[in-house]
């Protein structure tokens, strides 16, 4: 679905993705994880196609991203913002309509399928009774949780997401995570997530991939990526401050502990 | 708990929109009823009905029976036609030239002039009053040519300038366009404290107004216009886009670097052809477009073509409004209406814009 080969990205001559080999395939769920700085959201946006690689390439099924036009990439791949403003006043329905644009005909605009497809995006996220509401004026968690509808009214088989819980308290980020998992499992949508939370990862994710200074030092299942002494070296801090378990195993029987 | 309430109490957006076909009737039967009202009124006062007869006489070629004089024939056709035909096509201009600056630099407080069309073009006509140079091609004066690229030059020069520097495009782009428009405006303010007998010219051009409209430099400015216009409205889908950002427009398909440099040259197009056959007149292509996005929305595909049917209106009615009191500059009119209009606009913004 999405394969970084060799993929070197530099700001400005400093590199901030070094020779990073990584495939994510169709219907995985996979979090990204690694102290600031290491170049996960980078990683994101080279694989949407809005930075461009100093050295190596990322393919979106058999075609390289660089070759695509926004509007096929956008098709292929539907990317969650860090956070975003809005400049006017919009209805919870408007915003969420935005993710039509790679759909819809250039000269009429939306067409009766786009508007089915807002109304279940919407619905899918738990937002229905939202519908006509300012989006400025909703809470953090609805806001987080509209931004996802938008990406899923996109359609597209893959989902970025670049630390969608963050600013979430604890019940909304637990909510966003199980959506997550949903239109994974349900839907068959990759997921590729930059996650902060580590614990929250490990839970909700069966596959980590560990970026550290641009670079891959771990990828697997939550209990060998999250090994006490790597979490010590990569993070530099004590690693019982991070539980690996999944919901269904929380009463703490569960590895690595 | 108290949440809920509040936010039940809380007004819903939805349900302040009105449908856009119903305002765009609405607004095409106002627009007939301003422009025979415009043609009608003024110093020399022609009646509606007789104004009516003339109008579908001459221009739709239908067999009335004349009633009126050759004079009131005169005023109508060759005189007040004209001039409210440009009022309505630089209203139209100006609301739509606003809507794409305002949501090109994603910013509501966004105008027609706010890249330097305004003191490009006020420097360049300044310039063409004190040169000693008096041409005139086709009724054209040099006001209007140096006028035009004046407003042109300078959104080129912000726009290039803007690029090389290390902030983000948007930010740069607004900074750039103030810091050249003050330039500008020292040389604007130089070249009136030079011109000694034509300073009373600079000072009407700057007030802006239709008195100076003909049939000649309408249809040199409609072309340029409309045209224009008509090719900002099928790029509905970038401003769309742009709505929640460059970074968000482009993971939706929006090719954004050539969007902008797309659409800040027709919307530059549009402001320079407007500002060089009716001067610098404020506020309609900033208040327009807000006044229409309450009503339906933040959608490009209706808040383009609707403030374009309502520029015209609220420009037409201003050239009205400024001839019946006594050929006041229609500037000052719609700075009378705008302001406070803006004001209250301002009430209702929230601080934050966050999503």
């Amino acid at each position: 679905m999405i394969r970084f080969e060799r993929l070197t990205v530099a700001y400005r001559g400093r590199p901030v993705l070094a020779d990073v080999d990584l495939e994510i395939r169709a219907g995985e769920r996979v979090a990204l994880i690694g102290p600031n700085g290491a170049g996960k959201s980078t990683l994101l946006r080279a694989a949407a196609g809005i930075l461009e690689p100093a050295a190596g390439r990322v393919w979106l099924g058999g075609a390289a991203v660089g070759h695509l036009d926004r509007i096929a990439v956008a098709r292929r791949i539907a990317v969650v913002p860090q956070q975003t403003t809005l400049p006017f006043a919009a209805t919870v329905e408007e915003v969420v309509g935005l993710g039509r644009l790679p759909h819809e005909d250039p000269f009429r605009g939306h067409r009766p399928a786009d508007r089915a497809a807002v109304a279940a995006a919407i619905e899918r996220v738990g937002l229905g009774h939202l519908l006509g509401r300012d989006a400025r004026e909703l809470s953090l968690g609805e806001r987080q949780l509209v931004l996802v509808a938008l990406a899923v009214a996109q359609a597209a088989p893959a989902l970025l997401l670049d630390e969608p819980t963050v600013h979430l308290d604890l019940r909304h980020q637990v909510e966003v995570m199980e959506l997550l998992v949903d239109l994974n499992e349900r839907d068959g949508t990759t997921i590729l997530a930059v996650l902060h939370d580590l614990s929250l990862a490990a839970a909700f994710f069966p596959r980590l991939v560990l970026l550290d200074r641009g670079r891959v030092v771990a990828d697997g299942a939550p209990d060998t990526v999250l090994a006490p002494e790597r979490v010590r070296e990569v993070f530099g801090v004590d690693p019982t401050f991070v539980h690996v378990g999944t919901p269904a195993a929380t009463g703490g029987s569960s590895s690595a502990r | 708990m108290s949440a809920a309430v509040l936010r039940t109490a809380a007004p819903i957006l939805a349900d302040r929109r009105r449908r856009p076909i119903g305002l765009a009737i609405a607004g095409a039967v106002a627009l007939l009823v301003v422009l025979v009202l415009g043609v009608a009124a003024g110093s020399v006062a022609v009646a509606p009905g007789d104004t009516l007869g003339i109008l579908l006489q001459r221009i739709l070629g239908l067999p009335v029976p004349t009633t009126w004089t050759p004079a009131a024939e005169t005023i109508v056709v060759d005189l007040r036609l004209p001039r409210v035909l440009t009022a309505m096509v630089v209203g139209l201009g100006l609301a739509v030239a606003g809507v794409t600056f305002q949501g090109l630099l994603r910013n509501p407080l966004a105008d027609p002039y706010v890249l330097g069309t305004a003191s490009g073009a006020a420097l360049g006509a300044a310039i063409a009053v004190i040169l000693p140079v008096r041409t005139l091609v086709l009724e054209f004066g040099l006001l209007h040519g140096l006028a035009f690229l004046g407003a042109l030059g300078a959104v080129f020069v912000v726009y290039r300038l803007s690029r090389v520097s290390g902030l983000s495009p948007l930010t740069s782009l607004l900074l750039t366009g103030y810091a050249v428009g003050s330039l500008l405006a020292a040389g604007l303010a130089m070249a009136m404290y030079v011109s000694g007998a034509g300073l009373r010219q600079i000072f009407a051009y700057l007030l802006g107004g239709f008195d100076a409209a003909s049939w000649l430099r309408l249809a040199t400015a409609a072309p340029l216009i409309l045209g224009a216009s008509i090719f900002i409205a099928v790029r509905a889908r970038a401003l769309n886009g742009l709505l929640l950002g460059e970074e968000t427009a482009a993971h939706l398909g929006v090719d954004v670097r050539r969007e902008r440099a797309i659409l800040l040259g027709l919307g530059s197009l549009v402001t320079a052809a407007a500002v060089a056959v009716s001067g610098l007149i404020g506020f309609v292509g900033l208040v327009v477009p807000h006044v229409v996005r309450l009503l339906v929305g933040p959608n490009a595909r209706l808040v383009l073509p609707l403030s374009a049917l309502f520029g015209a209106i609220l420009m037409v009615l201003a050239d009205l409004a400024a001839r019946l009191l006594g050929e006041i500059p229609v500037g000052v009119v719609t700075a009378v209406v705008g302001a406070p209009f803006f004001l209250v606009l301002l009430r209702r913004a929230r601080a934050g814009y966050e999503l």
